[in-house]
């Protein structure tokens, strides 16, 4: 038993999924403001940087390593809900190209902000959690503390997420706004508080990716910390179905696999290639995505 | 009651409602017909905030709407079941019906299951997504929704577009019945004309944004020319 849980395919699919989670996570919050307001918001990445540099440099200073998460969370809720309020609000029902530029311009404003007031340099945030592997007898098992309570930490995001949607009427009020604004005005939802609730929830679940992203001992924090990641967690979410949430989110766990054992079998240089063509293949095979729920009609 | 004044809406140049006025009365059906483009859809809409008017004032037993928002406009129980039903395909019949419940300040779980009483076809498909209902079956959810929520005026467009004869006739049964038991004000925009005045007390006739008629729909359906030119009927 004990050489096969330390075999090199149960580690590589012990590191897939470590990291298929991160792009799950990044993935599910890019859906959550594609279904509430149909945008592709580019700065998915950044916002949550920049939240999480405040919370957990600027605070961090102060308290300890889970305050500091806690307010790193809710400075992530604050960006999210203000970035829509002001940024993204006049853009709505412009052409689709406007929504593109000024979330790209975002991030670049994002990544100069926090490169000017905390500098370039690796930060490396204090965790509870030891990155070192566990060992079975004399090997290494491809599961270190940290990398537990990554796994552990997506999964609840995602459960939170789904028990929010799914079974309460806040959830409903979400969907029913992204599906059909105009009937769920009729029925009294206020929609856009729906669509910036949708914003704050979606870099909520952005932030807490940052922070386990650069709790990391070996990346680190850094203004460009969620740039690898955010392409990853986009490729996830566009073969998985940008209006499907469990979709985007099996196809970032299913990505994190395969690329691991690309990186491991094959070469580490051939990650971003072998991502890019399983986005071209899904996107040519389901345009859609491959766990969409939009039909297309031959006409 | 529903109190429109000098209404006028237009979109761009094109003016869709040209000065409307008329009232629709608590516990009585008013039925607003016309043809294909009168302006009707466009009433109802203006009613309900989805589009603003250029003049005119909309009031609401002395309440002015006409400056309010589509949501404060629906939480004040005016309900608006849109043409082409409106249901949400990809929710479970429940899952519509709950929406249409949270602005209720009655139990959600009780209203579901009155509506479910009055209606029981949609008890049987509540686990169903409404994109596999009928067209009667949404019309049907459609006026449920709109009713768990306990509404004093119900905005009807077109209950009767693409049904058949039959279902056409319980969908306006229904709504003869709703207005009298939960003393409702109906609104009801029709197209076809005759089985709109078959259970309409009052009866306002649209032509290009103009109003023609207003009058009991008994004189309605009695005038010859009427019938005859706006209204498409031959005896």
């Amino acid at each position: 038993m004990d050489v096969f849980l330390t075999s090199r395919i149960v580690s590589d699919v012990l590191g897939g999924v470590t990291n298929g989670v991160i792009y799950g996570l990044v993935a599910l919050s890019l859906v959550l403001v594609w279904r509430s307001t149909g945008i592709l918001n580019f700065a998915q990445g950044a916002m949550p940087m920049m939240a999480t540099y405040v919370g957990m440099v600027a605070f961090g200073h102060f308290f300890g390593y889970w305050i500091s998460v806690v307010i790193a969370v809710l400075v992530g809720f604050l960006i999210g809900a203000g970035t829509e309020r002001v940024l993204v609000r006049p853009l709505y029902g412009k052409p689709e190209i406007n929504p593109v530029v000024v979330m790209v311009g975002f991030l670049t404003v994002l990544e100069a902000v926090a490169a000017a007031i905390w500098s370039s340099t690796p930060r490396s945030l204090t965790t509870p959690f030891s990155p070192i592997d566990f060992r079975l007898g004399a090997k290494p098992f491809a599961l270190s503390a940290f990398s537990v309570y990554q796994i552990v930490t997506a999964i609840v995001v995602m459960v939170l997420v789904a028990v929010l949607f799914r079974f309460t009427n806040l959830g409903l009020q979400l969907r029913a706004s992204a599906l059909a604004p105009e009937v769920s005005r009729l029925l009294g939802v206020r929609v856009n508080r729906m669509l910036t609730l949708g914003w704050t929830l979606s870099t909520g679940v952005g932030t807490v990716t940052a922070i386990l992203v650069s709790s990391n001992f070996f990346t680190g924090l850094t203004p460009q910390v969620m740039d690898g990641i955010f392409a990853f967690g986009f490729i996830a979410a566009a073969v998985g179905g940008l209006d499907s949430p469990v979709g985007s989110i099996i196809a970032g766990v299913v990505i994190g696999i395969i690329l691991q054992f690309v990186g491991d079998y094959v070469n580490s240089n051939a990650i971003i290639l072998v991502a890019l063509a399983i986005l071209i293949v899904s996107l040519m095979a389901r345009p859609n995505g491959v766990f969409s729920a939009v039909k297309t009609r031959r006409v | 009651m529903i109190r429109v004044e000098g209404l006028t809406v237009a979109y761009g140049a094109v003016k869709a409602l040209v000065n409307v006025s008329f009232e629709a009365r608590t516990s009585a059906i008013t039925a607003v017909l016309g043809a294909n483009g009168a302006g009707k859809t466009t009433l109802l809409r203006t009613i309900s905030g989805l589009k603003a008017p250029l003049a005119g004032t909309i009031t609401r037993d002395g309440t002015d709407l006409t400056a309010m928002k589509t949501e404060d406009i629906a939480r004040l129980g005016i309900a608006h079941v849109p043409e082409g039903r409106g249901v949400i395909g990809a929710f479970t019949v429940e899952e519509n019906l709950r929406l249409g419940a949270l602005m209720a300040k009655v139990d959600a779980k009780q209203s579901l299951a009155s509506q479910y009483e009055r209606f029981p076809i949609l008890g049987e498909r509540r686990r169903q997504h409404a994109d596999q209902l009928s067209g009667g079956e949404r019309q049907i959810l459609s006026m449920a929704r709109a009713l768990i929520a306990k509404p004093s005026i119900l905005l009807l467009d077109e209950p009767s577009l693409g049904l058949a004869p039959l279902v056409t006739a319980q969908i306006m049964a229904t709504i003869q019945e709703l207005c009298a038991s939960e003393s409702l004000t109906v609104l009801l925009v029709e197209q076809n004309a005759s089985s709109a005045l078959r259970i309409a007390d009052h009866a306002v006739v649209l032509n290009v944004g103009h109003v023609v008629a207003n009058d009991t729909a008994q004189v309605v359906a009695g005038d010859e020319k009427l019938r005859q030119y706006y209204l498409g009927m031959v005896r």
